[in-house]
């Protein structure tokens, strides 16, 4: 199972002063659907583990970047059937730059991107060429 | 000393006014564009349109919340967003516009997309924190915008006559509401001094550059640029806007405070 740990959105777990378990998470998109719903799970886990006195907080600085997620979290999810993001995301990247995308199912670099926006807004959708198969990319940010 | 209270109360309203104004253009063009929601040519661009204003929303949240916040009245983001009045939005007129056809739409995003670009990349240099960080989220997510757009507008003006009749169209009807993006009245001047916020005036230029160079390649032109709109700063809006209001907000003014 690919973590929230793995994927960079949990950023840290610390004490207060006032002895209350702070869990910081961090959102993937401006506009993710999830994040609601991940803090309100990170709240329930904890509480289930026992442990009263807790809190979320959501941080926006720095911002999330694919580069926080973990080379466990990149296998992960390809053996899930995602693409993890190919390259690091410091570069601002030409308007029309392709990425060479590698096919999650055969490994094939014989892809092509069907459209910028997939299922949720951190993905893209290609397609492989060699397979045929299509997948979730998930977009390098 | 009363004397030194008085400009921070009036700069914390200042602030106050041009975070919301960033607010209103995310939420109205948002709104707009979900309303492609099942619509769209293809079920791709039908998740691109979503994926897009979901963006939008998402950075409008964040500022409708630092605004509430700001404004220390206890407003949170449900209510600055669902419970004022028309005349109180000070979004740009260019994002109330109709979504017409799909040329109007792509025309509309990507006039947005090439001004909001370099908007959020400056914003990341504000002083003030908040801004800083939503823009640092803001500006990656506007790339994608600005992209899809571009490929778009390609792809229709340098398409069929069809789609290229279109694309003019589209271009001549918009053109008149790209004015407002460089304006700067008192509250973006006076956040601009405080180095808070961007002057607008000087992304002109750079938003030229990026329009011309993909309508240049799309074989069509930005049209001259003649009496431009204006107003949606100060809360007089074209008759669209009100419309876009009344199905918005529809669930909340009928049930106020209503959550599920
Ligand atoms: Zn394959």
């Amino acid at each position: 199972m690919v973590t929230i740990a793995d994927l960079g959105i949990l950023r840290s777990i610390a004490l207060d002063e006032e002895g209350c378990i702070v869990a910081q998470v961090t959102p993937t998109y401006s506009g993710c659907p999830a994040t609601n719903l991940i803090q309100q799970m990170v709240l329930e886990a904890l509480h289930e583990a026992g442990f009263e006195n807790v809190r979320v907080e959501s941080v926006l600085s720095p911002a999330w970047t694919t580069d926080w997620i973990s080379s466990e979290g990149r296998e992960k999810l390809r053996q899930f059937g995602i693409a993890p993001p190919t390259e690091t995301s410091n570069s601002k990247r030409a308007l029309f730059g392709e990425t060479l995308v590698t096919c999650p199912h055969c490994g094939s670099g014989e892809t092509e991107r069907v459209s910028e926006f997939g299922s949720t807004p951190c993905k893209a959708l290609y397609r492989c060429l060699a397979c045929r198969e299509p997948f979730d990319y998930f977009k390098c940010h | 000393m009363s004397g030194t209270c008085e400009p921070m109360m009036t700069s914390n309203q200042t602030l106050f006014s041009y975070v919301l104004r960033l607010a209103d253009d995310h939420l109205i063009l948002s709104q707009r564009l979900g309303e492609w929601c099942g619509e769209a040519p293809t079920l791709e661009e039908d998740l691109a349109l979503a994926n897009i204003a979901l963006d939008l929303i998402g950075q409008a949240r964040a500022l409708y919340a630092y605004a509430g916040q700001v404004e220390g009245k206890g407003r949170d983001e449900d209510q600055l967003a669902f419970m004022r009045y028309e005349r109180d939005y000070q979004n740009l007129l260019i994002t109330e516009q109709p979504n017409g056809d799909f040329a109007h739409t792509i025309v509309r995003q990507f006039f947005i997309s090439a001004y909001m670009d370099p908007f959020w990349r400056r914003m990341e240099g504000s002083k003030d924190d908040m801004l800083a960080a939503i823009a640092a989220k803001a500006s990656k997510e506007v790339t994608y915008h600005l992209r899809h757009t571009s490929e778009w507008v390609i792809r229709l003006g340098d398409g069929t006559r069809e789609s290229h009749e279109r694309m003019v169209e589209a271009l001549d009807d918009l053109m008149m509401f790209t004015g407002e993006l460089f304006e700067m009245d008192a509250v973006a001047q006076e956040m601009l001094q405080s180095g808070v916020g961007v002057d607008a005036s000087d992304l002109k230029a750079e938003w030229q550059h990026t329009v011309q160079t993909i309508l240049q390649e799309a074989t069509l032109e930005l049209p001259k640029a003649g009496h431009m709109q204006t107003g949606g700063r100060m809360g007089r809006h074209s008759e669209h806007l009100g419309h876009i209001l009344s199905e918005l907000q529809y669930m909340q003014r009928s049930f106020p405070g209503l959550t599920w």
